[in-house]
C-alpha cells in the first residue's frame, strides 16, 4: 500500500531526515521490540475478547485489530497525564492498541467485556473497548459514530487558549467521516478566530461495517479534505507499517505542538476480524502488521524468530492469568444503576420503581 | 426591574468574575449582537460559533472534560432537534463512564411559543428533554428566578438543560435582583448595548451578590386550599394571574406550583399541595402526547390516589406538526389566558 502524500507541512516545519539511513535501525532495536511487544499485547487482548464474546463470557465484541502498527507509534508519541498541559483523546472503539500503548492494563478491558462489576471504564455498563480514563485524558469513548470529532472541538479550545505544547488527538474511522461531525471538526479546528491544536485521524480500512467504502465515497483520498484549509497538512499513509506509520506521527505532532494548528492524517489499515461480532468476527486475510514487522527485523537482524516467541508467550500466559482473575469477580449489583445519574446524588424523591 | 434577559446576562457576568466561566459561546452569542435576545451582551467571555448546533454541544462537551464551566447557547430550542444525541452523551457521560467524567456544562436556549415564531421559533422542547436522564433541565419564569437558576447551573457539575421561555425574556419582575440598582434607566444605561456602533461600548456592571435557586426546588408563587395548578415557564404568570384575580374575586383559592425545574423535579410540592387541595391541573405549552405532565400524573395516581377528589387534568398544546403563524391558529393551538381560565373553573366547578 503506497503512501499517498496529498499535502505536506510548509518546508521550515519538516523534520530534516538521513535519506539514505535505514529507518528500522534509525528507530533501533529496542525501541522497535517495545512497539512489537505492544502490538502483540493489543492484538492478544482482541483476540482474547473475541474468544470471551463467542464463548458466553461477554457479549457484543468490537474492536480494532490490524490497527496496531499506527496506533501503537500513536499511543507511544502522547504527551500523558491528566489536565489541557497533556494531550487529550477522543478515541472509538478501535483504540485499543493505543490505550495499552499508553499504560491501560489488559485486565480491564477483559473486565468490560465480562461486564463485572470491577469495570473501571463504566461499571459494567457499556460495551468493550469504552474507555474513560481521566488520569489519561482519554475521554469517554461512545458507540454512537464519529461524535468524538464535535467533543475534540471542545478540548481543542481549552488547549488553543492554554500556554501549552499538548494537543488533542481524535481517532474514528473512514466510513464515519461521511456524518457532520468530522466536517464539524474541520471547520471548528481551522476557524481564524482561533485555530485549534488537533490531531484529526482517520484510521481507514476501506469498510463501513459490511459496506465498502469505494461505493459510497468519491474522495481519492480523505485527507484531501485538508486541501480546502490553507493552514492544515493533510496526508495519508501505509498505517500497516509501522516505520511510516511512526515517521508520520512524529512529523504531526511536531506540527501541531509548534504551530498551534490541525493536521489531518489518514491511515490505512487492515481490518483483521470484520466489524464486529456483528460480522462473525473471524480472522479475514488482509495484511497483518505485526507479521510485517517481524519479518522486517528479523531480516535486518534486529531480532530473531525465538524473541518474538518469546513476547507472544509472555503476553499470553498475562491474559490467562488475567482472564482466570476476572472471571473469579462479582458483577454489579443492582443497586448501582442508581449510582452516577447525576454528579451530586440521586434526589430522594426521583422515580426507580420503573412504572406502577 | 430588570428583565429576564438582562437578569440572565447579569447571571453570567456573575458566573465569569466568580464562577469560573470563561467560554460563553453560540451563534451570534458574541459582539457586535450579544444574542439574539440580547441575553449575553457585553460579557467579556461570549463569542461567536460556526452556524453548527452538533459542534456547539461538542464544544462544550470537550471544555467540560477538559475542566472548564462552559456556557452554550442553541440560538433557537427549535434548532436543537440536531443535537439530540450529542445532548444524549452529554446527559450519560458520568453514568457511562462509572461516574469517572462529570460534565459541568449549561446549554441555554430559548423556548416555546409567545412571539410569532411560526413553525421553527416556536417549539418547545420540555418532555423530549425530560428524556435525557442525566441531565437536568430547568425553566425559569422570572428574571429573580432566571439568575438563581443559571448561577445554580454555572456551580452544578452535571449538565443543566436551561430553558428560556422566549415570550418572558423582556418581562420585567416584582423582586430586585441581588445588587441590581432600583433606578430601571440606570440599569439599561450600564448594561444594555447602545444601538448602532457597538464596537468602543463596554458594559459598566452592577455590584452584584450570589443568588442560588436550588435545581429541584419548586416555587409556590401563590398559595391555595382549593386547587393546585402546577406549571413552569410561559404558563407560569398566566397562571399566577388568574390565581390572583380568582382570589379577589371569590372565585378560588388556587396554589401555583412553579416547577422552575423539570428534572430532577419537587414531587414533595406536588404531592403536598395535592393532599392539600383535591384537585389538581398541569399547565404547560408542550403538546399533550406524551407531554412531561402525563408522568407526573401517572405518579399522583399511583402514590395519590384517594387523595384526589376529582381527575387531574392537563392543558397543553395541541399536537399538530408545528405552530402556525397566523395569531387565531398559535392561539388555539397554544393554551392562552383564557384556555387557562376556562380549564381551572372547570376544575373547582368539577363534582367530587
Amino acid at each position: 500500500m503506497p503512501a499517498m502524500p496529498t499535502k505536506t507541512p510548509a518546508a521550515k516545519t519538516t523534520p530534516k531526515t538521513a535519506p539514505a539511513a535505514d529507518p528500522y535501525k534509525k528507530l533501533g532495536a529496542a525501541k522497535l521490540l517495545k512497539i512489537h511487544e505492544l502490538m502483540v499485547r493489543a492484538r492478544l487482548l482482541e483476540e482474547r475478547l473475541i474468544k470471551m464474546s463467542k464463548g458466553g463470557d461477554g457479549f457484543f465484541w468490537i474492536g480494532g485489530p490490524g490497527e496496531e502498527a499506527f496506533n501503537v507509534p500513536l499511543g507511544l508519541q502522547i504527551k500523558k497525564g491528566h489536565g489541557v498541559n497533556f494531550d487529550f483523546l477522543h478515541l472509538h472503539y478501535r483504540s485499543a492498541a493505543i490505550v495499552m500503548s499508553m499504560g491501560a492494563a489488559p485486565i480491564d478491558a477483559l473486565r468490560q467485556m465480562r461486564s463485572v462489576g470491577t469495570d473501571p471504564y463504566s461499571k459494567g455498563r457499556n460495551f468493550v473497548n469504552h474507555y474513560a480514563i481521566p488520569e489519561l485524558n482519554v475521554v469517554p469513548v461512545s458507540p454512537t459514530i464519529e461524535t468524538q470529532y464535535s467533543t475534540a472541538i471542545g478540548t481543542g479550545i481549552a488547549q488553543a487558549r492554554a500556554k501549552t505544547d499538548a494537543i488533542t488527538v481524535v481517532n474514528g474511522g473512514d466510513a464515519g467521516t461521511a456524518e457532520g461531525d468530522f466536517h464539524s471538526c474541520l471547520v471548528w479546528a481551522n476557524r481564524p478566530a482561533l485555530p485549534l491544536p488537533i490531531l484529526i485521524v482517520v484510521v481507514n480500512n476501506g469498510w463501513g461495517i459490511s459496506t465498502e467504502m469505494k461505493t459510497q465515497h468519491g474522495e481519492r483520498n480523505i485527507s484531501d479534505w485538508a486541501k480546502v484549509f490553507p493552514d492544515m497538512p493533510g496526508k495519508t499513509i501505509n498505517g500497516n507499517d509501522v516505520i511510516e506509520s511512526w515517521a508520520a506521527l512524529e512529523e504531526a505532532f511536531a506540527y501541531i505542538r509548534k504551530n498551534r494548528k490541525p493536521y489531518l492524517l489518514e491511515a490505512r489499515c487492515s481490518r483483521l476480524y470484520g466489524h464486529s461480532s456483528s460480522s462473525g468476527a473471524n480472522r479475514i486475510p488482509e495484511t497483518d502488521c505485526i507479521d510485517l514487522l517481524e519479518k522486517a527485523m528479523a531480516q535486518r537482524g534486529l531480532a530473531k524468530a525465538a524473541d518474538f516467541k518469546k513476547i507472544w508467550d509472555k503476553e499470553a500466559a498475562a491474559l490467562d492469568a488475567a482472564h482466570k482473575q476476572v472471571k473469579a469477580e462479582p458483577f454489579p449489583a443492582v443497586e448501582t444503576v442508581w449510582e452516577d445519574v447525576f454528579a451530586d446524588g440521586l434526589p430522594p424523591s426521583y422515580p426507580t420503581k420503573g412504572g406502577s | 426591574m430588570a428583565n429576564m434577559a438582562q437578569a440572565i446576562r447579569m447571571a453570567l457576568h456573575y458566573g465569569e468574575q466568580n464562577l469560573g466561566v470563561t467560554e460563553i459561546f453560540g451563534e451570534d452569542v458574541g459582539p457586535p449582537l450579544g444574542g439574539v435576545f440580547t441575553a449575553t451582551q457585553g460579557l467579556k467571555t461570549a463569542w461567536n460559533a460556526p452556524l453548527d448546533e452538533r459542534g456547539i454541544i461538542g464544544a462544550a462537551l470537550g471544555l467540560a472534560w477538559a475542566g472548564g464551566r462552559p456556557v452554550a447557547e442553541i440560538q433557537f430550542v427549535d434548532y436543537i432537534f440536531n443535537v439530540i444525541d450529542m445532548l444524549k452523551l452529554a446527559a450519560n457521560g458520568h453514568w457511562s463512564s462509572g461516574g469517572r467524567y462529570k460534565t459541568p456544562m449549561v446549554v441555554m436556549t430559548p423556548t416555546g411559543s409567545g412571539i410569532h415564531g411560526s413553525m421553527y421559533h416556536s417549539h418547545s422542547f420540555d418532555s423530549i428533554a425530560s428524556k435525557l436522564h442525566g441531565m437536568k433541565v430547568v425553566c425559569p419564569s422570572t428574571p429573580i428566578d432566571a439568575y438563581g437558576l443559571m448561577i445554580a447551573a454555572i456551580k452544578s457539575d452535571d449538565p443543566v438543560l436551561f430553558l428560556k421561555p422566549k415570550a418572558l425574556l423582556r418581562s420585567k419582575g416584582e423582586e430586585l435582583i441581588p445588587g441590581e440598582p432600583a433606578d430601571e434607566k440606570l440599569l439599561h444605561e450600564m448594561i444594555d448595548a447602545p444601538l448602532g456602533d457597538r464596537t468602543k461600548w463596554k458594559a459598566k456592571w452592577p455590584k452584584l451578590s450570589d443568588y442560588t435557586v436550588e435545581i429541584g426546588k419548586a416555587k409556590i408563587s401563590h398559595p391555595g386550599s382549593d386547587a393546585t395548578i402546577v406549571t413552569h415557564g410561559r404558563m407560569a404568570p398566566l397562571c399566577l394571574e388568574l390565581a390572583r384575580r380568582f382570589a379577589a374575586e371569590g372565585r378560588g383559592s388556587v396554589e401555583v406550583i412553579d416547577l422552575r425545574s423539570l428534572i430532577p423535579y419537587d414531587w414533595d410540592a406536588i404531592k403536598t399541595s395535592l393532599k392539600k387541595t383535591g384537585r389538581i391541573i398541569f399547565i404547560n405549552e408542550e403538546t399533550e402526547i406524551t407531554n412531561f405532565a402525563e408522568h407526573l400524573i401517572r405518579r399522583l395516581v399511583d402514590e395519590c390516589f384517594y387523595e384526589l377528589k376529582v381527575r387531574p387534568r392537563l392543558l397543553a398544546g395541541k399536537a399538530t406538526p408545528g405552530i402556525a403563524l397566523s395569531p387565531n391558529l398559535e392561539y388555539f393551538i397554544q393554551p392562552q389566558a383564557k384556555d387557562v381560565e376556562r380549564a381551572v373553573s372547570e376544575l373547582l366547578a368539577d363534582p367530587a
